[in-house]
């Protein structure tokens, strides 16, 4: 059967790693590349890269350690930020990624998704959503959480996945960096309208919030988080033994 | 050398990196010549079918890999890659593969449960179903990357391993010196580098 994927993010900023608490805030991390390493030898399933920087020369940065990397990891990597066109896709996957996540992309252009999967094949298109309660409702933020959208979040991912896009990272703005756990109800109704696979993001801050998140959801395929990881809060080796002790199918 | 042919068909940064890894010598080519030169063949291969099989015949590289490998030229393909050896895919259509192995290639909808989700996408545990020197570093239960629709159906003795999705899946096959995975070796760590390592240290 297949494993429940673990998934350490690496946000980049003038080619460092960075993570923020509710996505403000930015403490320098690490070296990506010794980071992505240790990851990848310490069973992480899968790397996520996003990519914070504005600038050309960031983005040029970007490239070359996205390259670097491409070439001594050897698990699923996956690319996201400043992502707008194919030609973005393009770029990206040159450099060695395996898939491709978009996110104020696809709200500036929905038709990006639908484009990038004719062209890449569905299992290569992630929709990132970040998502937060407004007045009862899940709106979409853009803008890497700045700004809301007004668009209702479910039906948002439903006409993602009919354009093409093979898997679904739900970031919930409101358990980000708070580390008091998975953000369950909002996930379990993404899980509940969508057939392709579901990362959860936001809300990890022990190894219980893993256990509770695929305990809870069955349905939900993989579990994303970057401050534990990077400050050593818990590693990812262990995590994965406490996941087995409780019945939850890993690799190990 | 081993020859990773280069027929237009997906992006071969991951596997040309792998292979750098291991300290194998390869070399990229469309080149009849090279590929009647080299000690082994790689057929990578990522998107539909019916393209990657005409881009292959109309390369006129089809008649290339199957003459070296009726010499015993060792031969392994990579998922898409690993399809194009059987006789036939029913990938939209019907479309004739290399014909090396017995077999078709058809779509796992309709013959896996309807909760599971296609693609089949992620790390799963592999099932030995026979002995192969392709898995002589790696061990039973050894996860590999997976990222496919389509699987081989009706192949005769060829399986060597299998992937439980629903249904045991065709993950990877052997005859003689014709060899395929369904999985990205690439993309499967520490196990999928042993199994390119042990495929170049063959005869």
């Amino acid at each position: 059967m297949i494993t429940k994927r673990i998934i350490p993010c690496l946000d980049i900023k003038d080619g460092r790693v960075v993570k923020g608490t509710n996505f403000k805030g930015l403490n320098d991390v690490s070296s990506p590349i010794e980071l992505a390493r240790l990851y990848s030898d310490s069973l992480a399933d899968e790397l996520v890269f996003y990519d914070i920087t504005a600038s050309f020369e960031g983005r040029q940065l970007f490239t070359d350690i996205l390259t670097q990397v491409a070439s001594e990891i050897f698990i699923p990597l996956t690319v996201g930020g400043g992502i707008n066109t194919v030609d973005d896709f393009d770029r990206v996957l040159k450099c060695g990624a395996d898939k491709v996540s978009v996110n104020s992309g696809a709200i500036k252009n929905p038709l990006l998704i639908r484009d990038a999967a004719r062209k890449y094949g569905d299992q290569c298109v992630v929709l990132s959503v970040d998502i937060k309660r407004v007045d009862g409702a899940f709106h979409v933020f853009a803008k890497g959480g700045r700004e809301d959208t007004g668009i209702e979040a479910i039906n948002w991912i439903k006409q993602g996945v009919a354009n093409g896009a093979g898997e679904i990272v739900v970031n919930s703005i409101d358990t980000d960096g708070v580390k008091g756990g998975f953000d369950i109800e909002l996930l379990k109704l993404v899980c509940d309208v969508v057939n392709v696979p579901v990362i959860a993001s936001g809300g990890a801050g022990n190894m219980q919030h893993f256990v509770d998140l695929f305990k809870e959801i069955p349905d939900i395929d993989a579990g994303l988080a970057a401050s534990i990881f990077h400050f050593g809060e818990v590693a990812i080796p262990d995590l994965k033994q406490e996941l087995k002790r409780n019945d939850i199918i890993v690799r190990l | 050398m081993i020859a990773i042919v280069d027929y237009g068909v997906g992006n071969l940064f991951s596997l040309i990196s792998s292979f750098k890894k291991i300290g194998a010598d390869i070399t990229v080519t469309a080149d009849p010549k090279v590929i009647a030169e080299s000690d082994g063949i790689i057929l990578p291969g990522v998107g539909a079918f019916e393209d990657a099989a005409r881009k292959l015949r109309d390369s006129g590289l089809d008649k290339v890999i199957i003459a070296e490998t009726k010499k015993g030229k060792k031969l392994m393909g990579i998922c898409l890659g690993m399809q194009m050896l059987f006789e036939r895919s029913y990938e939209y259509g019907c479309h004739e593969g290399l014909g090396l192995l017995k077999g078709s290639i058809v779509p796992m909808k309709d013959t896996i449960p309807s909760d599971l989700k296609i693609p089949h996408i992620g790390w799963n545990a592999l099932h030995f179903t026979r002995e192969s020197d392709l898995f002589k570093y790696i061990k039973p239960d050894d996860c590999v990357y997976f990222v496919h629709s389509f699987y081989a159906s009706d192949c005769d003795d060829s399986v060597i391993a299998t992937a439980e999705y629903g249904k045991e899946l065709t993950a990877a096959v052997q005859k003689d010196n014709v060899m395929g995975c369904q999985f990205h070796p690439e993309k499967s760590g520490e196990v999928g580098l042993n199994i390119l390592r042990a495929f170049c240290e063959m005869e």
